[in-house]
């Protein structure tokens, strides 16, 4: 059993089913990806692993317990931390305060943890005291990311991290994944870089209508010519 | 030269000094109503009885010391009521929210249904206040009136105008910039505060951070009927009490949040003193102003009045139909009223 698992997951927001027994899992210290077409459900199925669309068949667990039906904050509690694909920062805050509004529910540490996510994105240290609001794409996707861990979440999920964001800044992205995933979080990762995205997955699925289509280690699926040639374009 | 003085006292006393009191008290209420529109996204309407409610309540209370023979003179017992009036008003506040409010909350009404039920509150409570204390006109400052009068003013410089500082007025004053000072030092400063502006900044974020909504909103209610019960009292005691104007002064504090960019609290401070500079000098007879200023044989023969003090709640109306018309997001704001 993965450390985390969205098993057959069914669900949709009005009547009609969006998810159609998807399943998406994720191990410690390891990065899964998920891509498919436009309107495949991906950002679905990574809100239905954080608790914010109700399922009417299958389940999420986490560590081996059943957590299908507990209310996003909850999860927060449990170790998980989503970063939602828009609107992902308190554009009005500075970069600091996002950070401290991460870190919230902590007593303490958080001081700590701010220095650990200025290590990690150094550029944010020198914007410490921007709006969020104000930054490059590329930085903001940076504090969304930095907010999400403050927590110190043992998942981290992420819904398209690099849309919006300038090549060289997807690359530079990728590689903090990469770091954050070495120091034993569980990375669930929905792309549209498709390419770029599986050469770091440990597991990738490709979404389609709802459904894996394809599931396999991140080069294997790269290297699959029916997957390349039906989604990442020959 | 003595002209000029006396030209310059002049405006002071009945404009520049007026209008930076009133637009104190203007500002404290459009505060209490920019604050609970950026966190429950609603235009309160029900904010001037909350004034009025707090007012009624620093009476009562100033009664009762009176009758206990207890002041602070030479200040105004209101002033040592005034704890008082703030926790009533938001006892009842927070009562409302929790039998009102909170039951159109969790069904996640529109905006808009939420502005009808404080209006509907808004007719309950002004029915209220005029049943328990009624409706006339009650004065209830019994402090000392003058920090410096007219007369003193008079005899100390020998001018012909005199310039007279109320004890209210400096009351207001300084209340006010102790309130906003606090409220400012609480928002940008302490970790509650923050997780209020993260609240207003971006709900679902501040659900994804783990920030408790009912917390902040309660924490915006108690926030809102503080400045409320203490922008009523410090009007009240400037002036006088009566409900009926406590009604109309929705009017222009509705206008300064808006013009000031509703939901950002500078801006609404700032919409404050906007509406109240407009109302005091677009309702002040200049005759006497240019008559020190101009020769003799230039003498204006009207009152020079651009409109007569009755009709100084248009003017609150006219700053925010141009406001809404040239600038909807208001002078400092960037989120659409």
């Amino acid at each position: 059993m993965a450390f985390l698992s969205g098993q057959d997951m069914t669900g949709g927001y009005t009547g009609t089913d969006i998810l159609r027994g998807c399943t998406v899992e994720v191990e410690k210290g390891e990065i899964s990806v998920v891509v498919g077409p436009n309107g495949a459900g991906k950002s679905t199925a990574m809100k239905a692993v954080f608790g914010m669309l109700v399922l009417r068949r299958g389940k999420v667990i986490l560590d081996g317990e059943d957590i299908t039906g507990l209310p996003p904050q909850l999860r927060v509690a449990r170790g998980m931390s989503l970063v939602p694909q828009t609107h992902n920062v308190f554009a009005s805050m500075t970069v600091e305060e996002n950070l401290e509004m991460g870190g919230v529910t902590r007593a303490q540490g958080v001081a700590e943890t701010i220095g650990e996510v200025f290590e990690l994105f150094p550029v944010l240290a020198e914007k410490r005291r921007q709006p969020a609001g104000e930054l490059s794409g590329g930085q903001r996707q940076q504090v969304a990311v930095g907010r999400a861990l403050m927590t110190k979440p043992s998942v981290l999920i992420l819904d398209e991290p690099t849309a919006g964001v300038s090549p060289i800044v997807v690359h530079e992205l990728f590689d903090k994944v990469i770091e954050i995933a070495h120091r034993g979080v569980a990375i669930l990762m929905v792309e549209q870089n498709a390419q770029q995205a599986l050469a770091i997955a440990d597991t990738g699925y490709v979404l389609v209508q709802g459904e894996n289509r394809f599931t396999g280690s991140g080069r294997a699926l790269l290297a699959d010519d029916e997957v390349r040639m039906s989604f990442l374009g020959g | 030269m003595e002209n000029l003085l006396n030209a310059v006292v002049l405006a002071a006393n009945y404009l520049v000094i007026p209008a930076t009191t009133y637009g104190c008290q203007i500002a404290l209420g459009a505060l209490g109503v920019t604050l609970i529109f950026s966190v429950l996204r609603f235009s309160n309407f029900a904010h001037g009885e909350m004034m009025s409610f707090g007012t009624m309540i620093t009476i009562f209370t100033v009664w009762g010391l009176q009758a206990a023979g207890i002041s602070i003179q030479p200040l105004s017992t209101a002033l040592l009521a005034l704890p008082v009036s703030i926790a009533a008003t938001i006892a009842v506040t927070l009562l409302t929210d929790r039998w009102v409010y909170r039951f159109y909350r969790v069904r996640r009404v529109e905006p808009i249904i939420m502005v009808i039920v404080s209006a509907g509150l808004m007719f309950f409570f002004s029915g209220l206040t005029r049943f328990v204390i009624g409706p006339e006109d009650r004065n209830f400052d019994d402090g000392v009136r003058f920090i410096i009068s007219a007369r003193e003013f008079k005899e100390r410089t020998g001018l012909a105008e005199g310039m007279s500082f109320r004890t209210t007025q400096a009351a207001t004053i300084i209340v006010a910039v102790a309130c906003v000072a606090l409220l400012f030092w609480f928002l940008e400063r302490t970790r509650t505060g923050k997780t209020m502006r993260a609240y207003a900044d971006n709900e679902d974020l501040a659900l994804l951070s783990g920030i408790d909504p009912e917390k902040v909103v309660m924490l915006a209610w108690t926030i809102a009927a503080s400045l409320a019960a203490i922008a009523g009292t410090l009007y009240g005691m400037d002036k006088s009490y009566k409900p009926f104007v406590y009604q109309e002064l929705l009017m222009p504090i509705f206008a300064a949040a808006i013009a000031g960019g509703f939901g950002n609290p500078l801006g609404a401070i700032a919409g404050g003193f906007l509406v109240a500079f407009s109302e005091v000098a677009l309702t002040y007879p200049y005759k006497r102003l240019v008559s020190y200023l101009v020769p003799p044989s230039w003498q204006p023969d009207g009152l020079l009045q651009f409109l007569a003090t009755d009709y100084k709640y248009a003017i609150s109306f006219f700053i925010l139909i141009i406001v809404l018309f040239t600038r909807p997001t208001g002078l400092l704001g960037k989120r659409s009223a």
